[in-house]
């Protein structure tokens, strides 16, 4: 009886969080159709012309162009910094190992408004702060170790005695790499890759401490929108919010391809 | 290239946060304890002035007043519902991807749903009124909105995170004491919670050290110059408002002590919740 009780709770509890994140989610996109909403369960008229208002008055075409920018560049570099680091970590024991996990993994554990502040003060002190260059700098430091921990499992996966087996036939280091390494690292390449990019385009904190004026990303743009609400009508920061939304999605949905959701979180008690 | 010559390639990635992370950390404490441009001598006037003035100080009590209660609310019912599911559920997948939605979309993004969904002519007002709450209570632009925002972005951290470590432990060793009459509170007492323990220690930690920090919604959500006006609210103020980076670094110390003090006193506490002393082996990644 007391099991049943129990489950029934934990199904109502579950049911009524999942209608609350969709009710969330839609208030937005119905809120950014509607001609004029005001509390009613639907708006009396819909319209589209509030994507191209939004599009116009929050200048969306340079934002975007920051926003990929920012987002490829950060995807680069982390895996390019990432990639041969989670290759030593999962290859090799070395003395100061355990110092250097630590340091991959403060960045993930310790708030960005934390590390935040200090990081933008000593940026802007180089004049580095404001700038495109600022934000992915700032963006690839949680990033990069995030990298780095994705693709450490894929390279742990990738049998060692390949490699030696490539050296035996004669192939360089160079070689084995880019023959036999690379290829076999692919899929950890791309799901890093999709993770890195989501939470590029989703981060929060660090671009907007680092962002000025021709450097915000999409969604610093949208809390500046959110911020002054009231200056625009609602529904054109809705339509910004829902354009912001498409696009998280869709990487989202490529990347879930790949990884399990209880994936997309901190690995516990993992290594 | 000799044996160790391999070991060079993580250096790009140590240096770069070497400069980038720990440089900008050790500034920050250097600079917050030189509050006068140039001078040479070590001072705590910063954190004397911050201290000594009752409305930058009220800023711990308002962030711990959020971030205390909801991080045990959050672990809590994430602990339930995640215990609940370990043996997998209908439409599993679907239920955790849509639960990977809040984290994936971002605070500000969730901020604007709630002030939309939550707010006075939202849904949920008007389902309230229609089922006869006459004068429904406010929940947006308050500490309620800030609790609401952060535990729809926590939750499913929290669960997805317990989810993974939960349902890694060996199902062997539940069924054993099943088999040997234990009923399921005793099974959850004796052999599951020892082996869940450790994860919920570092998922609560986790989720405080996150609430301690909270921003975006405190702002957006909440009432920002006064019942929500946490420590991170004012940090950014002294940053970017007073420009004042010396006081600004001294708050984000302050910040992360805060942070620190509570992954302490975390820590201390798994040592006693743990110590029930039964299985300790099983608990891996799925």
């Amino acid at each position: 009886m007391t099991g049943r009780i129990w489950r029934l709770a934990v199904f109502v509890f579950v049911l009524g969080f999942t209608l609350n994140l969709v009710g969330i989610v839609s208030h937005v996109a119905v809120s950014s159709l509607a001609r004029r909403w005001f509390a009613t369960p639907l708006p009396g008229a819909f319209t589209t012309e509030w994507y191209a208002y939004a599009w116009r008055e929050f200048q969306l075409a340079d934002v975007l162009t920051v926003t990929a920018t920012v987002a490829a560049s950060v995807t680069a570099l982390a895996l390019l910094l990432g990639f041969p680091a989670a290759y030593v970590l999962a290859r090799r024991g070395f003395p100061a190992k355990n110092a250097v996990l630590l340091l991959y993994f403060l960045p993930l554990l310790i708030p960005q408004m934390t590390y935040g502040i200090p990081l933008a003060t000593s940026l802007y002190r180089y004049r580095i702060g404001g700038t495109i260059a600022g934000v992915i700098l700032a963006n690839l430091v949680p990033m990069l170790p995030l990298a780095i921990f994705v693709l450490l499992p894929f390279v742990e996966q990738i049998s060692e005695s390949l490699e030696w087996a490539a050296r035996v036939h004669g192939a360089g280091r160079f070689q084995v790499f880019r023959r036999v390494v690379l290829p076999l690292a692919l899929p950890g390449l791309l799901t890093a890759g999709l993770l890195v990019l989501v939470n590029t385009v989703a981060n929060f904190e660090l671009t907007f401490l680092l962002s000025g004026a021709g450097s915000q990303t999409l969604v610093v743009a949208l809390y500046y929108a959110v911020f002054a609400a009231g200056m625009r009508p609602i529904y054109s920061v809705d339509a910004m919010a829902v354009i912001y939304m498409a696009i998280v999605l869709l990487i989202l949905v490529a990347a879930l391809r790949f990884v399990r959701p209880t994936q997309m979180v901190f690995r516990l008690g993992g290594k | 290239m000799k044996r160790g010559g391999v070991l060079l390639l993580v250096l790009p990635s140590v240096v770069y946060l070497v400069v980038m992370f720990v440089y900008p950390f050790l500034y920050g404490v250097f600079l917050s304890l030189h509050p006068a441009k140039g001078a040479a001598v070590v001072s705590l006037a910063n954190y004397l002035a911050f201290f000594g003035d009752p409305w930058q100080l009220r800023t711990i009590a308002v962030t711990a007043s959020i971030a205390v209660p909801n991080t045990i609310v959050t672990v809590v019912l994430a602990l339930a519902v995640a215990y609940a599911m370990r043996r997998g559920i209908w439409a599993e997948r679907t239920i955790t991807a849509l639960l990977v939605l809040p984290i994936a979309l971002g605070t500000v993004l969730v901020a604007e749903g709630i002030n939309g969904f939550y707010g006075p002519k939202g849904w949920l007002n008007q389902i309230l009124q229609i089922a006869g709450v006459a004068d429904p209570p406010r929940l947006t632009h308050n500490y309620t909105g800030v609790m609401i925002a952060l535990f729809v972005q926590h939750f499913p951290f929290c669960f997805l995170m317990l989810l993974g470590y939960i349902s890694g432990i060996d199902p062997a060793l539940e069924a054993s004491a099943r088999v040997l009459g234990a009923r399921p509170w005793v099974v959850f007492r004796r052999v599951m919670w020892p082996l869940i323990a450790p994860g919920a220690a570092i998922a609560f930690a986790l989720v405080f050290v996150m609430n301690f920090g909270v921003f975006p919604s405190a702002v957006l959500v909440g009432q920002p110059a006064g019942a929500t006006r946490t420590i991170a609210i004012a940090a950014y103020q002294q940053a970017f408002e007073h420009y004042d980076m010396s006081m600004a670094s001294a708050i984000a110390v302050v910040m992360g002590l805060c942070q620190l003090l509570g992954l302490a006193v975390v820590v201390g506490l798994r040592g006693r919740l743990a110590a029930t002393g039964v299985a300790t082996v099983g608990a891996g990644k799925r």
